[in-house]
Formats: structure tokens, sequence, C-alpha cells
């Protein structure tokens, strides 16, 4: 990973200070605030490449600092959040964050994510073709295919597997994906995309029970592997 | 015998009125003997004056009709709005109590005091608003004319000879804290009527014109003064007292009024009224029901009027039950210390009085020391209140075509009797004659019984006395024999009347009795407020003749109709207001009361231990019945037998809470108890293996490599530990309601085998759910943790290898989850153990050891989507937990393709 800016608002030294040590080893140029203030001066003294935030400040809402920063940046958030903590995440997705780590989480996690979330805020060519192991989107032909053999996909299927393999690596909330298939009105019937991620890993994935293409992300959306 | 301390109950009793009135606001009235004497007047000028030294002042109500002058005092005052009450085409204006109490003034205008409020407000009488005004704390100046009050209404009739209807109750005149007259002279008020400075409605004006006339103002003057006197007299005695008076208490006197069915009595009650004023005594109304003697409905219902006038005018009222009237009132009053027993005089003839005694003679006769009054009776000047007016018994013609034909029979039979010749003599036909009277007086009472016994003397002596089939009476004798016949069958009318009456009160008392034993048993055997409150209302409308509703308090919140929502007492727009009412003065209202009298049924306070609970609905077809004391006992002691059963079932409900509490206190405590442990084992290992490393004397890479693995795994061993124990206590709080949504099981099942991850990694796991499978309407994050409990559960108790499978299935109306595994299956007898808290399974692998909270958890997981959740010891080997969850009917189908 190249090195870059990462601001980490977060209130418990002792979490900074890991992560410090961490995100410094891999070569990353380290900025710490604890209060959301501090946060805010400083994303607009340097501007950092990626952000950690927890969502727990003493002086205000971790909210807060995500939509004040998303007024004038585009660079990734990744929020810290609760084990219980799904409505969090939700809502922090929603106002802009890019991703959430659950606490308490191990150091390898949190960096996969952060490879992610910067890869594809610089996205790459507008690629016709999606190839994530055995799957093949031929976005141009409208042609998916699994090792090779084409498979029959109705067209909100195709419609569902295009949304999310379009952004691999990222949570797309439940809302979220909804809205781009089937349409702003039905934000609440969840269930409907539950049966149709159920019908999609089964024809593309090897064991649906352990989906490794389709990643359930429990109460909060899917996310599609970033391979 | 001079004691020159002050009384220490007088001074409570002072401390105690004092306190009452820090509490109530006060209320001053301006107080005349006419209209146009200059009340109104005088009343807005004082409230100028108050107004200028800053005080709070606002208009609740000014006659509009004032004169100009009056009007002109009232403009610059905050007039609270006129409540538009519309009746019989007019628009009726009246005072707006609960603005009043909206607003909160300090010092509230109400003109006349005595006004009758219009149909269907929330008082019958603005003086009840005006006690409400009070209650709040607000203080309240009012005007008032002498006639207007309740004992001198009678003496006024009398004088002016104009009936006044609208009274006020003495108590609520004699509690007035500050008493102002307005007085001008009987000439000024006559030149300012001929000025026409008064304003008389048109349609009473002649009755009005007459009523102003100078001997008639004289008169009512006299008699404002006085009540003003008096009214200085006894603040000057109660300033006497409180400054520790020398002289004792003169033994004071106590007067008990009788009360009976006669229409006189109101007056005799009025008269003891004014004599127990102007004695200071404290006045007792008696009544008695005469032990046996059923007397009739009118006569029950003119007894509870008087009763409650005498309350009214502040009497303390008494019902006794005795067999002889004048020794059960000289007892009563020998036990009281009554100084004076007051009766009125009934108008009998002298014979009766001769024959059968009278009440004033008997008392007389008993009374020893106590001096015995008796009033002048006279008719009530007004009756009775038109609804209870009594009606003469009316004897039906049945009854006396009955009686002739008992005397046609009796005569049949004497004459059968002569000419058989079985016997003549007269004694004999006479008996069968007596007869004919006794079989009358037996069923049909006591004047059928009086028509029989002349009918019979007439038959006999036009049959059976020479010579026949005359009137004439040959022989002297036979007068005699007239005379005694009509007296024997006189009195076996009236004995055998009595003996009906006592078997007919008897028969009601029992059938009484009987009622409110089944409504007590009923309700012994019901919990729960619904159930008994529906008891009481079966009961109820089954005692009364006719529908009962139940009202339960909910404040702050509106009383809640609890039983019979769809009686009409329920559906009646005044139901609510008059239920909440009396919940909140703890006093009957409705039908057939001052309060509210608009509504159709009479509500009775549910009257618990530490508070009214609610109020009991009851509507007859009859709504005078509801008048009757004897009726309202028995709805009261209805009442107190729901409240009684109300305040157990609140008792039982309380215990039982604090029983669940004091349960959760010892789960909380044993789970204290079990993790205290469960963390300390992996932070004694972090806290080891960190200070090890820090120490200088691990060089050795490997073992550093080592002992950070240790605290890695003892980290995630303390946070699945820390989330297994916030999950228990979620559930436990009653906070994890399920947030159901419908899921598929597979997905569910795929993202639990995610998080468990590496822990099965050496196990064969299978999963077999049927594609078709219906959704599941599940909180998913929490059937997600069911079966990383199971799995991980799995991954801990069994050796590597094994098998574990996950297969689902629609079973009838449910879906059956299994999780089974081939492994060495469940310690003995265990099947019910395991999903208590901090049961340990048999010997575990090292790191395996789990918390003891994880299928205590599967179990409340489960439970609170209202299925179940066992586990068993497999026929092949191995343990299987099996889940059953309900399916819904409205399950959505959602088809792909």
């Amino acid at each position: 990973m190249t090195p870059i800016i990462v601001l980490v608002v977060e209130d418990q030294e002792s979490i900074r200070r890991f992560l410090r040590v961490s995100l410094a080893g891999a070569g990353h140029r380290v900025l710490e605030a604890g209060t959301a203030a501090t946060a805010l001066r400083m994303a607009a003294e340097s501007p950092p490449d990626l952000v950690i935030l927890d969502l727990g400040l003493p002086d205000r809402d971790g909210f807060e600092v995500l939509r004040g920063f998303r007024t004038w940046s585009q660079a990734p958030v990744i929020v810290l959040s609760a084990r219980d903590g799904e409505a969090d995440k939700v809502a922090a997705l929603d106002a802009g964050a890019d991703d959430y780590v659950t606490k308490p989480f191990g150091v390898g996690e949190l960096h996969a994510r952060m490879r992610s979330a910067l890869r594809h805020r610089s996205p790459g060519p507008g690629a016709d073709a999606i190839v994530a192991d055995r799957l093949r989107i031929d976005a141009g032909a409208r042609r998916v295919t699994v090792d090779g053999t084409e498979i029959h996909l109705t067209p909100l299927e195709y419609k569902l597997l295009l949304t999310l393999a379009r952004s691999p690596g990222r949570v797309l909330t439940h809302r979220v994906l909804l809205r781009e298939v089937w349409g702003p009105d039905a934000t609440q019937e969840v269930h409907y995309l539950r049966v149709f991620v159920a019908s999609l890993r089964r024809k593309i994935e090897a064991d649906p029970t352990r989906p490794r293409l389709i990643v359930t992300e429990p109460g909060v959306g899917y996310r599609f592997a970033d391979v | 015998m001079a004691d020159p301390r002050p009384n220490p109950d007088v001074l409570l009793a002072e401390v105690e009125a004092e306190e009452r009135r820090v509490r109530r606001g006060s209320l001053r009235i301006f107080f005349g003997y006419a209209a146009g004497v200059g009340k109104t007047f005088t009343m807005l000028q004082t409230a100028r004056r108050a107004r200028d030294e800053g005080r709070d002042v606002v208009i609740g109500y000014v006659e509009p009709h004032a004169r100009p002058d009056t009007q002109a005092l009232a403009d610059g005052f905050e007039t609270l709005p006129i409540r538009e009450v519309p009746y019989r085409g007019v628009s009726l204006r009246e005072f707006d109590l609960p603005a009043a109490l909206a607003r909160r003034p300090e010092i509230l205008l109400v003109d006349e005091l005595a006004h009758t409020n219009a149909p269907g407000s929330v008082h019958d009488k603005r003086w009840q608003d005006v006690q409400e005004v009070l209650d709040a704390g607000i203080d309240v100046w009012t005007t008032l004319n002498v006639q207007h009050i309740e004992s001198l209404n009678d003496v006024i009739g009398q004088i002016t000879g104009v009936v006044v209807r609208e009274t006020i109750p003495d108590h609520v005149f004699d509690a007035a804290d500050e008493l102002e007259l307005v007085d001008i002279t009987p000439e000024e008020l006559l030149e300012r009527l001929q000025a026409g400075k008064i304003y008389l409605p048109d349609q009473a004006r002649h009755a009005l014109e007459r009523f102003f006339q100078r001997p008639n103002l004289a008169a009512l003057r006299e008699l404002s003064l006085r009540q003003a006197a008096r009214r200085v007299h006894t603040d000057v005695e109660s300033a006497r007292r409180r400054a520790a008076a020398t002289e004792p208490w003169a033994t004071a006197d106590r007067l008990l009024v009788c009360i009976g069915p006669s229409p006189t009595t109101a007056r005799v009650i009025r008269t003891a009224k004014r004599m127990a004023t102007a004695l200071d005594a404290d006045w007792i109304a008696l009544s008695v029901d005469v032990t046996g003697a059923a007397a009739d409905a009118p006569s029950r219902q003119r007894i509870a009027e008087h009763v409650r006038l005498a309350e009214r005018l502040g009497a303390e009222a008494a019902t006794l039950a005795g067999q002889d009237v004048a020794e059960t009132i000289v007892e009563f009053a020998r036990s009281r210390n009554v100084t004076k027993i007051l009766v009125g005089r009934t108008r009998r003839p002298r014979w009766t009085r001769f024959l059968f005694g009278s009440l004033v003679d008997d008392l007389i006769d008993h009374a020893g020391r106590i001096d015995v009054s008796v009033i002048h009776g006279e008719e009530d000047p007004h009756p009775a209140a038109a609804p209870g007016a009594p009606r003469r018994p009316r004897i039906a013609i049945r009854a006396l075509l009955e009686a002739a034909l008992a005397v046609l029979a009796a005569a049949a039979a004497a004459t059968a009797l002569r000419w058989s010749g079985l016997s003549d003599a007269e004694s004999n036909t006479v008996m069968i004659f007596l007869a004919a009277v006794a079989w009358s007086a037996f069923r049909h009472g006591r004047a059928p019984a009086a028509f029989t016994s002349v009918l019979a003397v007439l038959v006999f002596d036009f049959c059976f006395v020479p010579p026949a089939f005359t009137l004439a009476v040959s022989d002297v004798q036979y007068v005699f024999t007239f005379a005694v016949m009509l007296a024997i069958g006189l009195v076996i009318s009236t004995l055998t009347a009595r003996l009906r009456g006592q078997v007919e009160s008897t028969r009601e008392r029992e059938r009484r009795t009987a009622a409110l034993y089944e409504l007590g048993r009923q309700l012994g055997g019901v919990s729960g407020q619904a159930f008994l409150a529906a008891v009481a209302a079966r009961n109820v409308s089954e005692i009364v003749g006719g529908e009962t509703a139940v009202y339960l308090d909910e404040s702050p919140a509106p009383p809640a109709v609890v039983a019979g929502r769809d009686t009409d007492v329920a559906r009646h727009p005044l139901s609510l207001p008059a239920a909440q009412w009396t919940i909140a003065h703890d006093q009957i209202a409705g039908a057939g009361t001052n309060t509210l009298p608009a509504a159709i049924a009479l509500f009775v306070p549910l009257i618990g231990s530490s508070r009214t609970l609610g109020a009991l609905g009851v509507r007859v077809p009859d709504a005078r019945k509801l008048a009757d004391a004897e009726e309202r006992r028995l709805l009261e002691a209805c009442a107190a037998q729901l409240a009684l059963a109300l305040d157990r079932d609140l008792m039982t409900i309380a215990a039982s809470e604090a029983r669940i509490r004091a349960e959760a206190e010892v789960v909380r405590s044993n789970l204290l108890a079990g993790v205290s442990h469960d963390l300390r084992t992996p932070l004694a290992a972090i806290a080891g293996a960190s200070s090890s490393l820090l120490g200088a004397e691990v060089t050795d890479v490997a073992v550093r490599r080592q002992l950070l693995e240790t605290i890695e795994a003892e980290a995630r061993r303390l946070t699945r530990l820390l989330e297994n124990i916030l999950q228990m206590s979620r559930l436990d709080a009653g906070g994890a309601t399920p947030n159901l949504q419908w899921h598929v099981l597979e997905e569910i099942v795929g993202s639990a085998l995610h998080r468990v991850g590496r822990g099965l990694a050496a196990h064969e796991v299978a999963i077999r759910i049927p594609a078709d499978l219906p959704l599941v309407h599940v909180d998913g994050l929490l059937l997600e943790q069911v079966f990383v409990n199971l799995l991980e559960n799995a991954a801990r108790h069994t050796p590597p290898g094994t098998h574990v499978t996950i297969s689902a299935a629609v079973d009838g109306r449910a879906l059956r989850i299994a999780v089974s595994d081939d492994g060495p299956g469940l310690p003995a007898a265990a099947e019910e153990r395991v999903f208590d808290r901090f049961f340990q399974g048999g010997p575990a692998a090292d790191a395996g050891r789990g918390t003891g909270l994880g299928l205590a958890i599967c179990r409340a997981i489960v439970e609170a989507h209202r299925g179940s959740i066992t586990a068993a010891r497999r026929p092949g080997g191995g343990a299987e937990f099996v889940i059953r969850l309900p399916l819904a009917d409205d399950t959505p189908r959602i088809v792909v393709e």
C-alpha cells in the first residue's frame, strides 16, 4: 500500500496507541484526534486520505464529524462500531461512511478494509467485464457465466448482481440495494431482497450456505467479494 | 372548675380549619335581602379596589342585565368567556367552570350563588361550581339574597307568598369566610324600583311586584340582618374560644328530629334547623324503619328525600330499625345525649289516636328527662320535588271483586249450612264471614280486607238477620254483633297486613343478602380487573334489573370502561364525565343526584383502601328507584364488594411483581458469581503473559510468540463472554423485543457459519435446508446467535471429525430445525439442565471451556419468538437440539422468476 495520511479519531488512548503503531508500521502518516473538534480542525489543516472514526466521542456525536467531513471531502471513512450497533452502522453508511469495523477487531481485518476502501475511491477503467472468482459478468453482452457456463438470471437478479458487483468490497445497505434494484418506493421490503439474494446464491455460489461472492452483513446489508 | 387553659380540642379544630382555609380558596358573600340592594355593585367596587392593590381579579360571571353604572364598573376587568348552552331553542348563558379552573385567578367574581345551571352542566347548581373553584385554591366573591338560604326558604315563602326554588344548603352559607351585608332601607329600594333601576324578568314581573311590598321587604331585611348578626356572633364566639375563655363549655344542646314519610316532615326539619342554629347546637335527623312493616315505595322515597334535606341543612342523618318507634327514638336519643326531641304533630282523628295511640304521646311517655317539642305540622309549601311525588296506592278493582266474591261465597256457605240443618247458630254464620275477611286480608292486604268487613256486615244483616232481605234490624242485640264483627274484621286485616309486610320485607332482605353473597362468592373466584368488573357488572345488573358499566381510574388519563362497553350507559356522552367526577370526588353522581343529573346512570365510587379505584355506573328503567335510600345502600354495598376485590387483585399483582423482582435479583447475583470466576481466568492469563513479555527474561522468539498468542486467545474468550453476558442481561431485562422480519433461514445459518469460522474447521458440517422452505418471521441477529451458540457448543464438546448437521423442515404449523451431531452426546439426564445458566457440560477440551450461558441464551431467544428448544440424546449416539418455531398464516411468498 502506498503511504498515505490516515486520521484516527478515537478518544481512547489505548486504542489510538495500537492503531498508531500498526499504521505507522505499514508506512502511513498517522494523525490523531481525541475529540470531534480537534478532528475537524486537523482534517481541514492537512486533508487526510482516509479517516478511521469512532462514533462515541466525548464532545460531539461522531456522526457530526462524518457529515462535516463529507461536505468537502470524498476520502474514505471507516467507522469503528460495537457488536450490537447495527442501527449505527446503517446510519453511518447512509451518512457517507465507506465501511465499518466491529470492535474488538484485529489489525489484519482493519488493513484489509482500508485497502478495499482506498481502491474504490480511485475507480478503475469502466470495465465491461467483471471477474470475481469463477464468476464473470459481461455487462456489454448482459452475459453471466460461472466456470465458463452461461447461467440464466431474471432481469431483477441480473440488476441486483450487477449493482453488488460494481462495488466490490463495499457494504451496500438493504435500503441502497432496494432503491437501486426495485426503485425508490421499495425501501422497506427487505425480505424481497433476501429471497432474491438466496436465489442468486443458488445460481452463482459453489455452496449457497457458505457464500463467498455475496457475503451477508447481518442487520446491515450485503458485500460483494473483493477479489 | 374554671380552667384558664384553652381546650386543646378546640384549638386543634381551629388549626385544622385554618389549614383547610390555607388549602382552599376563601368564599366572600355579598349578602342582601332583595334584588336591587346593590350587591353586585358593591362587589365590583370592592373588586376594583382589590385590583388597584395589585391583586389578580377576574370576572367569572356577572349577570348580563346589569344596570349601566354596574356595567361601567365591570368594564376593564378581565372577563372569562361565557358558556352558551342551547336549551329548548334558546341559548342559556352560563358560568364556565373549566375556563375558571384553567385561568386560576387569585380572586374570581361569580354573581348569584343560588343560580340553577342549565341542564347538562357538570353541576346542578352554581354553588357546586363555586365549591370546585374554592377547592382549587381560588378565592371566590359572590352575591346572595336571604331568601335563597335553604332553612329560611319556607319562612320567607310564608311571609312573601313567593316560593323561591333556587336555594343553597346552609352549610355553604355557614362556611363563607367573609360575609358582607349590603343593606339599604326598604323605602330607598322601592324608590329605585319605581325609577326602573331594578331589573325584573318580564315573565315574573307580576309575581315579583307583589314581592316588593314594604312589609315583605321589612321582614326580609330583618331576616338578613339577623343572619348577619348571627354570623358576627359566631365569629366572636369562635374568637372567644380561641382566646381561652374561662367559662366552661355550657353543655351544648343536641337536637334530634324525627323523620317520617309524612309530607309535613320537611317543615319540621326546617324548624329543627332554625332551633339548632339559634341554640348553636348539633342536630341529628333520625328515621326509624319499623321492623316488619313494609313501607310502600312512595313513603320510602319521601323518607329518603327528607333525610337528604336534613343532610343539606347540616344535620347528621341516621336510620335505625326497631319494633317500637318511640322506644327506638328515645334509646338512641339517650345514647347520643340528646337534650331535645322534635317531632311533628300529625293530623289524625282523635279517635285513632285514642285507639292506636300516637307517636307523640308515646315519646312523651318514654322521654323521661329529654324535652319533647311538638311542631305544628303543615303541608310543605313545595312538596318534595316532582320526581318522587307521592301517589295514592290504588286498590286494584280485581281485589275488590275477589273480596265481594269471597263474601258471596261465605253467604252461600252459610245458607247451605242452614238449609242442610247442620247448624243454624248465628255465631257460626258470623265465623264463616270472618273467615272471608281473613282470607281477603291475607290475599289482598288491608284496604280490601276493610272493604270485605263492611260488605260482610251488610250481607250478614241483609240475608241472615231478621227481618230478612232488608237492612233493617229487629233486635238491637245485632247492632252489637255488627260492631264486634266489624272490629274483629279490621283487626284481622291489620294483623294480616302487617304479617304480609313482614314476609315481604323479609323476602326482599333475603333477596338482597343472597344477591350480595352471590356477588362476593363470584368475585372471590376470579382474578384480573377486567374479569372482576365483568362479574360485578353482570350481578349488579341482575340485582337492580338494569344495565351496569364499570369504569376504572386510569388517571391522569380519563377512566376506562372495563365492563359493559356495549351498554347505553357506556355510550351516553355524560357517563364519562360523571364517572370521572365520581372518582375525583369520591361521591355519588349522575341520575337522581345534584351532580350531572342529566346523565342516564347513577355513578357510585369504588373506594379502595388507598384511593378511589373507579366507578360503578348503574341505569335502571325507572330512574326514581335510584333515589331510594335502600337501593343506594345496596349499590354501595355492591360497589364496596367490587372495590375490595379489585384491591385484593392489585395487591396480588404487586406481590407477584415483588416476587419477580426478587427472582431477577437472585438471577443477577448468580450471574455475577458465575461470571466473576470466568472473567478472572482470562484476565489472569493476559496479565501474566504480558508482564512476562515486558520483563527482560523472555528472549526466545518462539516463546514470545506463544505468550502473544495466549494474550490474543484469552482476549477473544473475554470478548465472547462479555457478549454473552450482555445479551443475557438484555434478554432478562425484557429489552430484547425481537425485531421480527421475514428472513431466509439459509442466509441466517450461512452467516452463523461465517461467524463461527475457523472454530468448526475440524468438523464436518452439513446443511440440509430445502430451497422452497417458507420465509421465517424472526429477529435475524438473535436467531443467528442461536446457531452460533449451538455450533460453538458442538465444536467445544465433540472431538474433531465429528459430523454436525443442520436441517430444517415444515412440521405441521411449525418449522422444525435440528442441529445434531454424532459426537459423545449429552451427559446422562442432562437434557433439560443443559439450558440452565452456568451449566457446564462434561469434560471439555481445555480452551473450549464455555461460559455456561450459550444454551440459556438460545432458550431465551427461541422463547422470545414463541418457539421451543429441546435437547435430546440421539439413538445412534450424539446430541440433537431441536428448535420449533411457529409458522405464520400470512407468510409472504415471493416468486423470483
